[in-house]
């Protein structure tokens, strides 16, 4: 195997690393193998990979902090002269946390709760700190000036607070000043922004691009999201089911990725421009690790297979000067991808389905709908206040119609979902499917209609109870409501459901775990329309997945709803997915709606504020259609004491006096557009206020 | 302070109600106490004497109102068979069975914890595997039979330590190993499963990742959270210590509450009786308490609710 280029000037260097894991009685399974990177200062180098591919496994590798089954089987890892992985371990505590540092992708776990903040980065301070700076007063100075840095306001304060008093973004940024106390060289990041909000993410991302922009720190960044990669990486290193496929530049991998998996996984990300055709999934999934021959570890997969990708490893080819791949088809020169582009895919969507024309009849019509969960305190559970998770939402869905609601974590829209199911009883307001008034039905009233409305989590891996039987899921609606009580019949009409989702009928006698994540998101789609239901409300049913499944779960729901003429209310926090597959758009901000209109309108002329910052925060791949940023400062306030006026005014770069007096009344800003905001009317004296937002 | 005034007052509703059902206990178990003191035989005169003499001849909600009120004042009647009150009886015996309990307590504690953490930080290895045996075999032993193993094994055989009674400071050895063995060995597993699942956590890998020593990690990130469920256990325990306390301190003739207790039921001396059981019972209902406020001390989250 030929290594790609390994500088002598490198700062970080990693080479030939493998790594497997120890097994009873059974050979070791490679995990990791032969991957080669290299970092240089104040340089970002994005490792790129699905789940279960190794990346982090390569992280934690890098910091020798495996768990005890994983051993490194071989390589080096160089930082500057130093072998790391020839170290003692006490001379590589020195390291790790000292020129090494990293931090995680869940900033909600990986703090200690018991421990104040302060007192979490004063021992990171003490332990990389000369004898001299270690006296109390110097490392309080020290973590002060480390809270100041990624930028914490009121730090002398911060700094006594716990762990659950901070938001999660505060978190992160807690975490970042701890690696940040020893003075790293390199910042190793895994998936630091994928429990985090966009407008949050991108504050952490412009604070790690800040952070290396004064230190010369270099920053490997571990992702599966090709947008983050696409706007803080230098290069980038994508990683499949444990080997790195290609290595390149970043501007070269986006204009022109080399490696058939890039390719697809490029375009698997969904977009406005393919709303009207089928995502590009990968099919079949990642071959276990253990059961991986000779050859191309793709090529069961791949669209461009040919005789020898089965039989030999393909070696590192040049495509460009920083541009290397490990495939066969480089061997002999430049490859001409539209060998394999002219094949249009099997059924694509020419016709725009016809809600996207004119809007009929309201299926489902949600009015001023409140959802306030009290607060009780003290001995005899008086209450005290309410979470105002929802409070006054006004929504239309027409028959075939996708609406999409979007918001950040904590607006909502997950409530929102629950209440119109009447999972969750509302305080107040009307939900009405079909001229039917479903807040006021109780009993066996209520459970004939659950027929008409239906519901997919958001995890599959929890969705489903683990010991029933696949068939016994699906058809548990069909038994409950009666439509189906033959169990022959029954069984019948399950197959057809799962045939419908692109599942097997040997799933039947199968346990969910035998599934994987994005074939258990199908079985619960089957569950969800096994009783024929006109709605189908699709609580961020892709977020669990990796973005060449959700490829895959995206075209299911797009042909199902062409086929059986179904509604989708889609709640999702990931707008690339809304522009894909939604006619509407209703963005919710702290229990409200604060514009509602055509995906095209409010995607691409967005007028709320609020919209505009969500929209400007989204990581994108193409640099010409990244907007002027949007930043805002400070996090989601609490629902328990929303702010005054307009709940967005606090964070609003137009915020004005009046706004936090009073809320905005509902401006239709065109026929299908609806903002609630002042400052349309400032700089549009032609809008007229509209009557509610129905 | 808001929830520390919350927990508060819940344990006075609680230690009412504790009150309450130590006074129907008497009324409601079988059998007539003056019959049982005087007798069967004894004259219609003298079992009304006594009957009233008691306040047994009243309704019962007087009496109830009456044991009330008595209560309040810290007096819980006069010994049938003895010539003092029972407050003097508990106040006599309750210094050696504090003292028994807390020994057999720092014991377990002392034996538990390096144990459990030992097999944590070695899990699945032998050390971890023998700790485990061990405290296998310490749980299975009952009291009543290690309590007069120890006697046979330590003064019979050996000579080493007194049988029985508390005449020296030697004398406490045996009650508390009889008495902490047992919660030594489920102490141990408790810290070892705390622990373990501590040691997975995210915010450990943080902790290592800054470059602490294992020992760091283990005393400074893991233990601060594991002491939590090991805490909620060590005071539901309380309440089997002063279970096993009866057994153990009537095989080693110690004189504290338990053996106080069984003389009393012997002696069907009912005010002690009453006594006793209300005593037990309000310390079970503060060392739960205090579980709780030391929950609000250790877990910020609770603290802030």
């Amino acid at each position: 195997m030929t290594t790609p280029l390994l500088a002598i000037e490198n700062l970080f260097a990693v080479q030939n690393l493998s790594i497997h894991f120890e097994r009873h009685a059974q050979p070791p399974i490679a995990v990791v193998s032969g991957v080669d990177l290299h970092l240089q200062r104040g340089e970002t180098l994005a490792l790129l990979g699905e789940s279960g591919c190794g990346k982090s496994l390569t992280a934690l590798a890098l910091m020798r902090l495996l768990p005890p089954a994983a051993r490194i089987s071989g390589g080096r890892v160089q930082l500057e002269a130093t072998n790391l992985l020839a170290l003692p371990e006490a001379q590589m505590r020195q390291v790790r946390g000292g020129r090494l540092a990293m931090i995680f992708q869940e900033p909600q776990t990986s703090l200690n709760p018991v421990l104040t903040i302060g007192a979490q980065i004063a021992e990171a301070v003490r332990l990389h700190a000369k004898p001299a700076d270690r006296q109390p007063a110097r490392v309080t100075r020290r973590v002060l000036q480390l809270l100041d840095s990624v930028g914490i306001s009121a730090p002398a304060r911060r700094m006594r607070d716990y762990p659950h008093q901070l938001s999660g973004g505060m978190k992160q940024r807690v975490m970042i000043a701890m690696a940040l106390a020893g003075d790293p060289q390199v910042l190793i990041a895994d998936e630091p922004t994928t429990a985090l909000d966009v407008t949050i993410q991108a504050q952490v991302l412009q604070l790690i691009k800040d952070l290396q922009r004064d230190t010369g720190l270099a920053v490997l960044l571990i992702t599966h999201d090709l947008g983050v990669v696409a706007e803080t990486a230098d290069r980038l290193a994508v990683m499949y089911a444990g080997q790195l496929v290609e290595v390149a530049d970043c501007a070269q991998f986006f204009a022109a990725p080399a490696h058939p998996y890039s390719r697809k996984l490029l375009a698997s990300v969904p977009t406005a421009a393919q709303r009207h055709g089928k995502l590009a999934a990968i099919p079949g999934r990642v071959p276990p690790l253990d059961q991986v021959s000779g050859g191309c570890r793709f090529a069961e997969r791949c669209f461009a297979v040919q005789p020898r990708c089965q039989s030999t490893v393909p070696n590192w080819q040049q495509v460009q000067n920083a541009q290397q791949v490990r495939c066969h088809l480089w061997q002999n020169g430049a490859v001409d991808w539209t060998r394999w582009d002219t094949a249009p895919p099997a059924s694509v969507v020419t016709t725009p389905p016809v809600a996207e024309i004119t809007p009929p009849a309201h299926l489902l019509e949600v009015i001023d709908l409140k959802v306030h969960f009290p607060i009780q305190r003290g001995l005899f559970k008086r209450t005290v206040g309410a979470v105002r998770a929802v409070d006054g939402v006004n929504l239309t869905l027409a028959a075939g119609e996708t609406l999409a609601l979007v918001g950040e974590s904590g607006c909502g829209k997950t409530t929102v979902g629950k209440a119109i199911l009447q999972l969750e009883r509302p305080t107040g307001g009307q939900v009405r499917y079909a001229g039917v008034e479903l807040t006021q039905l109780r009993g066996e009233a209520l459970r004939q209609q659950r027929r008409a409305l239906q519901i997919v989590f958001q995890d599959p891996f929890a969705a489903m109870n683990p010991r029933l039987l696949v068939e016994d899921i699906v058809g548990e609606g069909l038994q409950a409501l009666g439509i189906e009580p033959q169990r022959a019949r029954r069984r019948q009409r399950v197959t057809e459901l799962l045939d419908l989702v692109g599942i097997d009928a040997t799933a039947l006698q199968r346990y969910p775990h035998e599934f994987s994540g994005g074939q258990r998101q199908r079985i619960c789609i089957a569950r969800a329309l096994a009783v024929m239901p006109q709605v189908l409300i699709c609580d961020e049913p892709t977020s669990a997945l990796d973005v060449s499944v959700q490829a895959q779960i995206l075209n299911l729901l797009k042909e199902l709803q062409q086929q059986l003429g179904i509604s989708y209310l889609f709640i999702t926090h990931n707008l690339a997915v809304v522009s894909y597959l939604a006619q509407r758009v209703a963005v919710m901000y702290l229990g409200r709606i604060v514009e509602l209109g055509m995906a095209a309108e409010v995607l691409t002329a967005p007028r709320h504020p609020y919209t505009q910052a969500l929209l400007s925060a989204v990581p994108v791949i193409d640099p010409s259609a990244r907007r002027q940023p949007v930043r805002l400062s400070g996090d989601l306030p609490s629902p328990i004491t929303p702010p005054s006026g307009c709940h967005f005014h606090p964070r609003c770069p137009l915020a004005r006096p009046q706004c936090a007096q009073m809320e905005p009344p509902v401006v239709a800003v065109s026929a299908t557009q609806q903002v609630r905001c002042f400052a349309v009317q400032w700089s549009n004296h032609c809008v007229k206020p509209a009557n509610d937002a129905k | 302070m808001r929830v520390l005034f919350t927990r508060l007052s819940a344990t006075v509703i609680v230690i009412f109600g504790v009150c309450t059902l130590v006074f129907l206990l008497l009324h409601v178990i079988p059998g007539d106490p003056i019959e049982a003191l005087l007798g069967e035989r004894a004259q219609a005169v003298d079992q009304a004497a006594l009957r009233a003499q008691l306040g047994l001849d009243q309704p019962l909600t007087i009496q109830y109102v009456q044991y009330l009120t008595r209560l309040a004042q810290g007096d819980l009647g006069q010994s049938l068979q003895e010539q003092s009150s029972v407050t003097t009886l508990l106040a006599a015996r309750l210094p050696a069975t504090v003292l028994l309990a807390i020994a057999a307590l720092t014991l377990a504690i002392g034996i538990a914890l390096p144990l459990g953490v030992l097999a944590a930080q070695q899990h699945k290895r032998l050390l971890d595997m023998s700790a485990m045996t061990f405290s296998l075999i310490g749980l299975s032993m009952p009291n009543f039979w290690l309590g007069p193993m120890l006697i046979l094994i330590f003064s019979l055989t050996l000579g080493w330590l007194p049988i029985s009674g508390n005449d020296s400071p030697a004398s406490l050895i045996l009650p508390a190993m009889t008495l902490g063995t047992g919660l030594a060995a489920l102490l141990a597993r408790m810290v070892r499963a705390s622990l373990l699942e501590v040691l997975n956590e995210d915010y450990v890998r943080t902790a290592r990742a800054k470059g602490a020593t294992e020992w760091q990690v283990l005393w400074h990130h893991a233990l601060r959270n594991a002491w939590l469920p090991i805490i909620t256990v060590l005071g539901l325990q309380l309440g089997g210590v002063l279970g096993g306390a009866v057994i153990t301190e009537t095989i080693f003739a110690w004189p504290g509450i338990g053996s106080l207790l069984v003389e009393a039921i012997k002696a069907r001396d009912y005010p002690v009786v009453q006594g006793c059981v209300l005593l037990i019972s309000l310390i079970y209902v503060s060392v739960n308490t205090l579980t709780d406020l030391a929950y609000l001390w250790l877990d910020p989250r609770v603290r802030f609710n």
